[in-house]
């Protein structure tokens, strides 16, 4: 223990001592973020691939079939082969495409979805960056994923890839109003853009005290922000039932239509990290990130029940496939536009009021 | 180490704003507009003004240059016709573009501007919040400019409504609510025929 405790201290006199100690700090602050960027990387990697085995074994049993079980035990080894099939496949560029767009694309999807892990707390103290600002850096992260899906659907020069991209910057510019206004609840409650600071607020108030945490978190004053988040957090990702910027029955796969091989792949690492944001969003601004639930449970390693509650969240989105018919376009926007905003807007006013009381839980 | 990634921000910056004019395709115009808001918010960073650089990212790159790229992505180019009036225009672009360019330098190195003596900014306490900073004096000091900023932007923007609203009397539209209030006993009416006897 004691020589994993002193690495970073050696690591920086190491680095101090060749290249110098004008240069030695930097150096040593740039390998370290990037060594600790690759710990959250590489597992969120895992999570992604075995995201989509879940998807298809969870929906399967939904629908009564076995999903994948060929390839290794349980099929627990079809993400892999997934991966080597879309590594050597061939990567197609259509001649009438506009090239340096076309392959910007796909690392604009993916390069948003991957950066925004950096303000997560997985646990106290355990976070890459832990900025005051961090809400609004999600949000701003968050937002910038739409580029991916613009660029591919008009540096594709396809109908209905562009289509695609049309349907998607209405649809995103529209929910994200509704999810911006319910982080601002969120805030609000919080007094705090700091991720750990909402993490840790949620962790106090009377049913804390009596042990019972799981009353203190945002989901119980909150629950339309939360419903209104995580609905818009569905659109957001382009998941079903609000798939219709892929909607493969009208125009194929929307915006990817074009895209073969690893650059497909990256569309889609993209779309299961942004899953995995959402729901690990949910969790923190929610559900109390990685407190126990009942303080009688707090013994479990607190990164358990971090991970615990982002796949029960994730699996939502599973759920929702299963179950729900694609949206119809029009109705989608009436949903963000005339019933999402709405409701915020008044749970905003109403909270604010609340806390202008006696009544103040959040003081 | 700071002036070394102020250069780097900073030529991005100039590189990709001359790009947004010189460009021929509106669509790498309005994505390397996207490239100087983004650089444009590096360089706040530097300032230590991080709500400002990340509501830039926000707004203007995460919802702005959206809108805009929506509407330019469809526009039907034809840069034959864009040229066309090339020199005609030229006079007046030009007289405008010296005035500003006359006016900024007047302003930056006017005799009463000290934006050579503006000291670099201190190095902030590690619970320094510009956020927190920023919320006091807009609340405070500049409530009502800040009020009053809001409304004329709201009088804006239902005044663009207003003005793009028509309605037309032929389109189709459904009623949700009314759709939710159907019951079956609307839709399908059951009627019980007794059975007839086969004729010839």
């Amino acid at each position: 223990m004691e020589l994993i405790a002193n690495f970073p201290g050696w690591a920086h006199h190491l680095s101090e001592s060749v290249f110098g100690p004008e240069l030695g700090t930097p150096i040593y602050t740039l390998v370290k973020t990037l060594v600790l960027i690759i710990c959250i990387v590489v597992p969120l990697m895992l999570c992604i691939a075995y995201l989509t085995l879940w998807e298809r074994k969870l929906i399967g049993w939904m629908q009564i079939r076995l999903g994948p079980n060929r390839v290794g035990p349980l099929g627990l080894l079809q993400p892999i082969a997934d991966g080597i099939k879309l590594l050597l496949k061939e990567i197609i560029i259509p001649s009438g495409s506009n090239k340096g767009l076309f392959i910007l694309a796909p690392i604009m999807a993916l390069a948003p979805a991957l950066s925004a892990w950096a303000v997560i707390p997985f646990a106290p103290e355990v976070v890459l960056a832990d900025i005051n600002a961090g809400l609004l850096y999600l949000l701003a992260m968050t937002s910038l994923g739409v580029y991916g899906v613009i660029i591919a659907g008009w540096a594709s020069n396809s109908k209905y890839a562009f289509l695609g991209a049309m349907r998607s910057a209405a649809q995103i510019v529209a929910y994200e109003i509704a999810m911006g206004f319910a982080l601002v609840v969120v805030l609000m409650v919080s007094g705090s853009l700091n991720l750990s600071e909402i993490v840790n607020g949620q962790g106090r108030g009377a049913f804390a005290d009596m042990g019972l945490t799981f009353l203190s978190w945002n989901w119980l004053p909150l629950l339309p922000m939360l419903v209104v988040y995580f609905v818009s957090g569905v659109a957001e990702t382009n998941r079903a039932p609000f798939d219709v910027v892929e909607g493969e029955s009208e125009i194929v796969a929307g915006h990817m239509v074009e895209y073969s091989g690893m650059m497909f792949a990256l569309f889609f690492l993209a779309e299961y990290a942004n899953m995995w944001m959402i729901a690990t969003l949910t969790v923190v601004m929610f559900f109390g990130g990685w407190q126990a639930p009942v303080a009688a449970l707090s013994w479990v390693p607190s990164i358990f029940w971090f991970f615990g509650k982002a796949a029960l969240v994730v699996s939502m989105f599973l759920w929702f496939r299963a179950t729900f018919p694609r949206y119809r376009y029009d109705q989608i926007m009436r949903l963000g536009w005339k019933v999402f905003i709405p409701i915020t807007l008044i749970w905003l006013v109403v909270i604010g009021i609340w806390m202008q009381t006696p009544w103040n839980i959040w003081a | 180490m700071e002036v070394f990634i102020f250069y780097f921000f900073a030529t991005i910056l100039v590189v990709a704003a001359v790009c947004v004019v010189t460009m021929r395709n509106p669509v790498h115009s309005a994505l390397f507009l996207v490239l100087a808001f983004f650089t444009a918010s590096g360089i706040w960073m530097l300032l230590r003004a991080e709500f400002l650089a990340i509501a830039l990212v926000l707004v203007y790159v995460g919802a702005v240059m959206v809108l805009f790229l929506f509407v330019v992505m469809m526009l039907d180019i034809n840069l034959d016709r864009v040229r066309e009036g090339f020199w005609t225009y030229l006079p007046l672009g030009a007289t405008i573009g010296i005035l500003i360019a006359v006016e900024m330098a007047l302003a930056i190195a006017g005799p009463r501007s000290h934006i050579g003596s503006i000291p670099a900014p201190a190095d902030p306490a590690a619970n320094y919040s510009n956020t927190h900073e920023l919320g006091l004096v807009l609340y405070t000091d500049y409530l009502y400019p800040f009020e009053l900023a809001a409304v004329v932007l709201l009088v804006a923007m239902i005044a663009a409504i207003a003005l793009t609203l028509r309605k037309r009397k032929d389109t189709k539209y459904q009623k949700p609510s009314d759709q939710v209030k159907a019951s079956s006993t609307d839709r399908v009416r059951l009627v019980s025929m007794p059975v007839e006897k086969k004729e010839g």
